[in-house]
């Protein structure tokens, strides 16, 4: 037979391997830490629910207020519309830094060194006054007559100098989160563009910004949550978001600390819900790499104690586009 | 004969006092394949794209089909044209780059779309349906949603031929097509490559392939230190160099 000349074929193994079944190695050393963070954990429980003064009837009394929850949208309000004004300021400032023109580069990295080297209370307080160095503002040609005039106590109402403090002072953060993203992305990219007839702000649109994303997305996960507890500053310049409006309750009732607890829950709530929206839109603008997402931390715990149950090990789910 | 598809006239390239292109001067008919072959640093991907203008060039004249690129003569001036018209003007090049650089975010066919979208104001559905047309020709109609993280190199480069194809160049700039790919896999690219040069695309490709040179190269031209050094159809370049700088390279690379 010729079959019996040739070398015979490598097969795959007709059956499939067994189970490695092993008794693990005992890890005395875990068991003991464990057991330990579990007694200290239920100490911690036990005199945070049996001392009376955490007030804790007061706080469940205030956590719904409507003054509290009224204090708690204007926190949402000024973080999100502070961060959109930061990273609109932090492309432009990236985009300015990496032109050609030396005057536009020098402009962007002035306002970087301004905004970032005095401390975010200081802008705030100084946006705040601003009326006392500019009485009148007024929008009209440079060195020219002037079109429209504003009193400036009018416009740079408290809630305009939150902004202005809070969003001008991220866009320095910002655009240095974004001029690394942009700086990570191949120059193949924007040649390739080129090279097809795109024009220079398509490109950027279209090409180079979605692939820094997933560059400039953690750290801006991070801002963003900064900026949530930055926003706390503004409560100096009475405006009565979250933390200036329990300070308002508990300047008339002296319950100072059941009403910094109720803003603390509702500041833990919030950047719970911003890390897991976080995941969601890293994964998204993760799709095209052959990396998979490193799972959350709640996800690395959770699965962590699943081995522990010797259950199966939840693996996220896929990217889309696989 | 019809004007050339590309004409260039002593063509000079600095890089700072790096003099990289001394004077090339070369003419590509339509419908011709013409191969350069040189050694690494002879200039032959700056060449290639100072056609389409990625590059300034210091002093010469290239024409791609007539018309002056990167500038405008109006006069005896020369005038430098603005991005969008010098866009205009690649939109008519094919590139087609040793890494691929395909758009890491965008499937198979919206690598294709984009600038028929974009830059040409094609509808989408026809974008799509040439799309598919298209990536039929290079032999992955069954992958257009696949992403290029998820392609081997080989298919890479055949959406990067079709995604440079879509802008329905008349002039295609190859530069080492192939030289990123495992052996096993540059028949392939060869192989649509050898299918755009019948179909009679014009094309400039770079390439150390000499066996594709040879059989579907119509010009070869060898370049070293920023000039041409020889040029003539395969058969006498190949079979009969006359200079020794190109019987050096060549006894090295055949
Ligand atoms: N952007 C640049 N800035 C400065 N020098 C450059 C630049 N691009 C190319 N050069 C130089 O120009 C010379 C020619 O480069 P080029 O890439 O054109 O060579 P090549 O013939 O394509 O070589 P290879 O076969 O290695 O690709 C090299 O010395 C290179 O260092
Ligand atoms: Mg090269």
């Amino acid at each position: 037979m010729a079959d019996a000349e040739q070398p015979p074929e490598p097969a795959a193994a007709a059956v499939a391997p067994e189970e490695i079944k092993a008794v693990p190695v005992r890890r005395p050393g875990r068991l003991i830490a464990g057991v330990l963070i579990i007694i200290v954990a239920a100490a911690l429980v036990r005199s945070v629910a049996t001392n009376p003064r955490f007030g804790w009837g007061t706080v469940g009394e205030y956590l719904f207020s409507p003054v509290v929850l009224d204090g708690l949208l204007k926190t949402i309000e000024l973080t999100i519309i502070a961060m959109v004004v930061g990273i609109l300021i932090g492309v432009i400032l990236a985009v300015m830094r990496l032109s050609p023109n030396p005057i536009v580069v020098a402009a962007s990295g002035f306002y970087i060194w301004l905004f970032r080297g005095t401390p975010v209370l200081v802008q705030l307080l100084f946006w705040n006054f601003i009326a006392a160095l500019y009485p009148v503002v007024a929008l009209g040609i440079p060195f020219g007559p002037a079109l429209v005039e504003f009193n400036a106590n009018n416009l740079i109402t408290p809630f305009v100098a939150a902004l202005l403090g809070l969003g001008l002072n991220e866009g320095a953060y910002m655009s240095e989160i974004v001029r690394a993203g942009l700086l990570s992305v191949d120059e193949g990219q924007e040649e390739a563009a080129k090279a097809l007839g795109m024009r220079r702000m398509q490109t950027m649109r279209r090409i180079i910004l979605p692939q820094a994303m997933r560059v400039i997305i953690p750290p801006t996960g991070n801002e963003t949550i900064g900026m949530l507890k930055t926003t706390s500053l503004v409560s100096v310049l009475a405006y009565t978001e979250l933390l200036y409006a329990v300070q308002l309750i508990y300047a008339a009732n002296y319950k100072q600390i059941p009403l910094l607890i109720v803003a603390s829950i509702w500041y833990l709530v919030l950047t719970t819900i911003l890390s897991i929206g976080q995941y969601f839109i890293e994964r998204h603008y993760g799709r095209g790499t052959a990396r998979a997402i490193p799972p959350t931390l709640l996800m690395r715990i959770w699965q962590s104690f699943s081995t522990w149950r010797h259950t199966e090990v939840p693996v996220p789910e896929q990217r889309h586009g696989l | 004969m019809s004007e050339p598809m590309v004409k260039a006239e002593a063509v000079h390239k600095r890089f700072g006092r790096n003099e990289v292109l001394k004077g090339i001067t070369l003419e590509v008919a339509a419908g011709e394949v013409m191969c350069l072959l040189g050694p690494s640093g002879s200039g032959k991907s700056t060449f290639l794209r100072c056609i389409n203008h990625l590059e300034k060039i210091n002093s010469g004249r290239i024409w791609v089909d007539g018309d002056l690129v990167g500038y405008s003569q109006r006069g005896d001036k020369l005038h430098e044209m603005r991005e969008s018209d010098v866009a205009g003007e690649r939109e008519q090049i094919g590139m087609v780059f040793q890494r691929f650089n395909l758009f890491g975010h965008m499937t198979a066919e919206q690598n294709i779309i984009e600038a028929p979208i974009r830059v040409a104001g094609t509808k989408r559905d026809v974008a799509k349906a040439e799309a598919k047309v298209l990536m039929d020709r290079v032999g992955l109609g069954d992958r257009l949603d696949a992403y290029p993280a998820q392609l081997s190199g080989g298919q890479q480069q055949r959406v990067a031929i079709a995604r440079a194809l879509a802008m329905k160049p008349k002039l295609m700039l190859f530069d080492e097509p192939t030289s990123a790919l495992d052996p096993e896999l540059v028949g392939e690219v060869l192989d649509v490559m050898r299918a755009l040069a019948a179909d009679g695309m014009t094309m400039v490709v770079v390439t150390h392939e000499t066996g594709f040179a040879k059989e579907v190269g119509d010009t070869v031209v060898f370049m070293d230190d920023g000039v041409v050094v020889e040029s003539g159809d395969p058969a006498s370049v190949f079979d009969n160099p006359q200079h020794k700088r190109t019987q050096a390279f060549l006894s090295k690379v055949l």
